[in-house]
């Protein structure tokens, strides 16, 4: 009962904030309210009792990610200025590529919801299950792609240097 | 094992009182409801007068490093000197600024004072003194204390103020770098500890506390840590954000009355925060100092309850932040990011290292003795 009066307020708040993060026009609120839509799904995790993923998704979303973006907000030049609206043509591709979004991920969730629902477990999962299982090789177990991802960000940090970098 | 000793002044007693007294007279979720409310106003109660008392011995005890007597005029040695400041920051007008982003002006402090409470709740005052004891306190702890600093840069943007911008701008810079250090020397004491739990790290240092079991690598993540600290509370010889002789103060210069108060007491509970996470991770928490097959010593220490010992250290603690604030001239924004990049953060790394080491080879004190 509790729980799903929680999960309906965390649920309002993050499909009112995701609406306001895309339609407000100050980029600076549109972070704002995103930051807000991360926090309300950091709040369902807690909600599953899923603590771990609750800490990561705060701390690297709500505490790493967005205190870049906003960073990177406030270098550009009027942050706080109204954005003019895109052209009508734009527009409408834009909605017509997000519907096809909407479709394409709705249906992977809807025939894969019963698979995941029986994986949720009722207990706490402990931090060094988490840990064997990200750093393992066996069966269910994530080191390959775990070290797959760091390639990927260290293609991203050279990269960065590369724009960064001062040509003499 | 320490439950033989005899303990007197303990809250469990009141507290697994209470609990029974709420579930004989009332359904099961009334009672966890009740509980869950009461804790939460004993909290926020705890939160508002540990920022009253701490202000007050700042200022006393800064008085007296700087030779003077503080303030004496309010009560005898002027100890209602915060009541009174505390009525006078209620009743303050709340001043609108023109041309600010409203929404979030005033939605900044309320992101400080937030993050701040939810790490608050985390902290183990005492025996069953605690209310968030997470499978990953000390994760959740690092995790929530950085909702903080999305507070401060809306602040400093939201104000239209330059002087506010630049004070954002840098203690957003200081607390992301400061922040990675601070992690680092609480993952260190992980290693040792074997856990994440608080109240766990605060059973295994029963009889070794966490700064003696590791020795060196502790020693080196303690020192590490009081300094990152210290950094993410912008106070000290880290306090350039608000540095009061180029920027006014900083990120909260436009504001007033109760959401300055915000800001004012979000920076002190969270110095609190910080020693207190210190000294639940490397020293003991609320564990009485005891001796290995000493009953009569243990029996004596356990006579003193437990929050009065988490106090004491915390208390230490502070002091000691205390006088290094007093004590060093303000750093400059390089001196203070190369500090961290060039000096801490290859310091930690390599003292991980070392900390995974002394347990693996088993030299660490216990599996010395």
């Amino acid at each position: 009962m509790a729980q799903q009066i929680i999960f309906y307020i965390l649920a309002v708040i993050i499909s009112v904030f995701s609406i306001m993060a895309v339609t407000s026009k100050r980029l600076i609120r549109s972070a704002t309210y995103l930051l807000f839509v991360l926090l309300g799904t950091a709040g369902l995790y807690l909600l599953l009792g899923y603590h771990y993923l609750f800490a990561v998704q705060v701390a690297v979303y709500a505490g790493g990610i967005m205190v870049l973006y906003i960073f990177a907000i406030l270098l550009t030049q009027k942050p706080g200025e109204k954005i003019t609206p895109e052209p009508l043509r734009q527009r409408v591709l834009a909605i017509v590529l997000s519907l096809v979004g909407i479709v394409f991920c709705g249906y992977i969730i809807f025939s894969n919801i019963t698979k995941v629902y029986t994986l949720v477990t009722q207990s706490e999962l402990n931090t060094k299950h988490i840990g064997m299982t990200l750093m393992g090789t066996e069966k269910f177990q994530y080191l390959l792609p775990f070290e797959v991802i760091s390639i990927l960000l260290l293609a991203c940090i050279v990269g960065a240097i590369m724009i960064a970098r001062k040509r003499s | 094992m320490f439950q033989n000793y005899s303990q007197p002044l303990e809250f469990t007693n009141l507290t697994s009182w209470l609990d029974a007294a709420l579930r004989e007279n009332l359904p099961e979720f009334w009672a966890v409801f009740i509980e869950l409310v009461l804790v939460g106003v004993v909290l926020l109660a705890a939160y508002a007068v540990l920022a009253m008392i701490l202000i007050y011995v700042e200022r006393k005890i800064t008085a007296f490093f700087q030779a003077r007597i503080g303030p004496n005029r309010v009560g005898k040695y002027g100890i209602f000197q915060t009541v009174a400041d505390v009525l006078k920051i209620l009743i303050k007008e709340i001043i609108h600024v023109n041309k600010v982003d409203k929404f979030l002006f005033y939605a900044a402090p309320f992101f400080m004072i937030v993050a701040s409470v939810l790490t608050f709740g985390a902290i183990p005052f005492g025996k069953s003194l605690h209310a968030v004891d997470f499978n990953i306190g000390v994760f959740y702890v690092t995790a929530v204390s950085s909702l903080g600093i999305i507070g401060v840069l809306l602040a400093g943007w939201s104000s239209n103020n330059k002087y506010s911008m630049i004070g954002a701008m840098r203690s957003g810079a200081q607390f992301v770098s400061y922040e990675l250090s601070a992690g680092f020397a609480l993952m260190t004491m992980v290693v040792l500890s074997g856990t994440m739990q608080f109240s766990e790290m605060i059973e295994s240092q029963a009889y070794c506390w966490n700064i003696f079991n590791g020795h060196i690598s502790s020693l080196v993540a303690f020192v590490i840590y009081l300094i990152s600290g210290h950094a993410e509370t912008n106070r000290g010889p880290f306090d350039l954000p608000e540095a009061e002789s180029e920027l006014t103060a900083g990120y909260h210069t436009e504001y007033s009355g109760l959401q300055f108060g915000f800001f004012y007491l979000a920076e002190y509970l969270n110095m609190f925060i910080i020693a207190s996470i210190a000294a639940t991770v490397f020293l003991g928490g609320w564990m009485p100092l005891q001796i290995s097959g000493w009953d009569g010593f243990n029996q004596l220490m356990w006579y003193i309850p437990s929050y009065i010992w988490f106090f004491g250290k915390v208390g230490f603690l502070i002091f000691l932040s205390l006088w290094v604030r007093w004590s060093f001239p303000r750093l400059r924004i390089d001196q203070l990011l190369n500090l961290e990049w060039k000096y801490l953060l290859p310091i930690n790394l390599v003292n991980i290292l070392v900390m995974v080491i002394l347990v693996l080879t088993g030299l660490t004190l216990t599996d010395l003795f």
